[in-house]
């Protein structure tokens, strides 16, 4: 069986779960075998998974789910898994899923893979998935070889797949451990897709000169339906908040489309952003490193190329 | 204060990546190996701070071969204690974790450090495995970290903001960006590193359930197709048409 862990925030399912499901729907098909769902806490909707093709959603119940904690996560689906005999763990590699994913390892004595970007191949008897490494400069293919395998899913990276029936939810009765963290405070912008799930992604660098000229930037992303980004040296200036630098320091991305304006390419911004599947570059330089890495460029001043590209993403979208 | 740090080597973040012929090995040929920035700017310097302040010691742990030395003595330059070297050529993250674990659970550390990932394979899970086999909270992400008395204050990324926890007694973190500021080494620190207590000690045996077998580079980019400045029109229709991402 595989069993998919399906991510929330704010009792809303998260587009990553939905992504995981459909995977391990996939998965379980190659196996032989079913997919099932393990939603904890309090989340509206949970039998919608059905329809990304889980067979079955289970949901546990207990105070502690109201906020994350790795150790009590963990300790809930990993008793999930032995309860339930699964023998494939499927998360996000979000945040979420990647505090867990090292944590059932352990707990599970399972060979995990983090950010796969493949189904597995199971031909020679082997458990193979791919993911990427080194920043994104290589793909690496790992083999699990544990009786439990792990895989957290890199986002953005396989299509949703609805074309299965809503299922009601049953309720699975585990004892989590009470939480040793508190959480004070949590401070999250609402109303915008976070980076990492993002599939348009809009962003900035130093060629913007200063932060009172993001409303292009903003207006351009408003139009786009996008999420907003920036490069290390705007964020460490404060022209932008801290979780909007992408980049080897900052949050790594893999959305469809990413459009950089202003930002000269340096590796550093590229081991973030390089996995995007098509990327935009507008500079003035034609010399800038990041054409090499693009593949559509507009050679240009930005404050006159910007206005101009969200009068034709307007046009084209009342269209 | 009593704290340990987990430090890797990895190829320095400029490195051109490149494999053997057949695919199986990374290609270290004129590769500069430094210690993984998370490790040694947020990590290890939080670390260092902490004690600075409220008395104590910082241990670095690495899992790794005698080529690993330099990167741990340059941890001693910056102000560790001293080191403690798991003589291993690890292949897996669960191994690396288990010999961490294996050394700090007698000695009572009060916050297990490690950098958020290493900028090679990308995983962010040894500090996950090292928390779970000695049942300890694990905070992730942490952008800034302070201590008052038994009480840990720390604020987390997460996705689109940042979440503020409090713990109280020993957990394991993971440091991102902001918890501190980089330090190169002076020459007083390179000195007194030489004669830092700095121990090797054998790997406890543990099997690796999951290798990386073969490595690829992803598809080149064919070059780029520009686009006039004063047709956005057209570049529109590309995305559109073309590239079907809008
Ligand atoms: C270890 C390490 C880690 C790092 N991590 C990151 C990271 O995570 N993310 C990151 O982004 N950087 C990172 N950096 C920094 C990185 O090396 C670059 O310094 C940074 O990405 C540059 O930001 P930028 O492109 O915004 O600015 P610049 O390099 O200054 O580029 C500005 C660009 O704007 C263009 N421009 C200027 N005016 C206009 C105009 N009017 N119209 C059009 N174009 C214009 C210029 O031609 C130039 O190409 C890291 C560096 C190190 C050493």
């Amino acid at each position: 069986m595989v069993l998919v862990f399906a991510e929330a925030v704010n009792g809303q399912l998260k587009k990553a779960a939905l992504e995981a499901v459909t995977y391990g729907a996939q998965t379980a098909q190659l196996l032989g075998s079913q997919c099932v769902a393990l939603t904890l806490g309090n989340i509206q909707n949970a039998g919608q998974l059905g329809v990304y093709g889980a067979s079955k959603v289970y949901n546990v119940q207990g105070e502690a789910f109201g906020n994350f904690d790795s150790q009590v996560f963990a300790s809930a689906i990993a008793q999930a898994t032995e309860k339930l005999g699964a023998t494939v763990v499927v998360l996000s590699h979000t945040s979420t899923g990647k505090s867990l994913l090292g944590r059932l390892a352990a707990r599970l004595n399972a060979g995990s893979v983090a950010g796969a970007k493949s189904l597995p191949d199971i031909s020679g008897g082997g458990f193979k998935v791919t993911k990427g490494v080194y920043s994104g400069k290589a793909i690496a293919t790992y083999d699990i070889s544990s009786p439990i395998k792990l895989i957290a899913l890199a986002g953005n990276e396989i299509p949703l797949k609805a074309d299965g029936n809503e299922v009601a939810v049953e309720t699975l009765e585990i004892a989590a451990p009470a939480s040793k963290v508190k959480v004070l405070s949590v401070k999250r912008e609402e109303g915008i897709v976070p980076l990492p799930e993002a599939t348009t992604v809009v962003s900035a660098g130093r060629g913007m000169k200063g932060p009172e000229n993001w409303g292009m930037v903003e207006e351009l992303a408003q139009v786009m339906g996008a999420t907003t980004a920036c490069s290390r040296p705007v964020a460490d200036a404060d022209w932008r908040p801290h979780h909007e630098h992408v980049g080897q320091t900052g949050v790594a991305i893999r959305p469809n489309l990413y459009i950089a304006i202003g930002i000269s390419g340096a590796i550093q911004h590229l081991a973030g952003v390089n996995q995007s599947k098509v990327i935009v570059v507008i500079n003035k330089d034609p010399e800038a490193p990041f054409f090499k890495a693009a593949d559509y460029g507009v050679v240009g001043d930005l404050f006159e190329v910007v206005p101009r590209l969200t009068a034709a993403m307007k046009k084209f979208k009342a269209a | 204060m009593k704290l340990l740090v987990c430090v890797s080597k990895t190829p320095d973040t400029t490195s051109k990546i490149s494999f053997t012929a057949d695919g199986t090995k990374f290609n270290d040929a004129g590769i500069t190996f430094i210690m993984n920035p998370y490790d040694e700017w947020y990590a290890l310097v939080r670390a260092c701070e902490l004690v600075e302040k409220n008395g104590g010691t910082v241990t670095l742990i690495n899992v790794g071969g005698a080529d690993n030395d330099q990167t741990i003595r340059k941890g001693l330059a910056i102000g560790a204690t001293d080191a403690v070297r798991v003589d291993a050529e690890p292949k897996s993250a669960l191994f690396i974790a288990k010999q961490i674990a294996e050394h700090a659970k007698s000695q009572n550390y009060d916050i297990i450090f490690c950098g958020k990932e290493s900028i090679d394979y990308n995983g962010s899970e040894v500090g996950a495995m090292v928390a779970e086999y000695l049942d300890l909270p694990f905070i992730s992400y942490a952008s800034k970290l302070d201590v008052n008395g038994a009480t840990a204050t720390v604020e987390r990324d997460i996705e689109g903001g940042v979440e503020t926890v409090e713990v109280n007694g020993p957990f394991v973190v993971s440091a991102a960006k902001g918890m501190a500021e980089q330090r190169i080494p002076n020459m007083m620190g390179i000195m007194k590193a030489k004669s830092k207590p700095f121990t090797v000690v054998p790997a406890v045996s543990f099997p690796d359930y999951a290798v990386p077998v073969s490595y690829t580079m992803p598809k080149a980019k064919t070059g780029v197709k520009l686009v006039a400045p004063d047709n956005m029109e057209e570049l529109v229709r590309l995305l559109h048409e073309e590239a079907k991402v809008i």
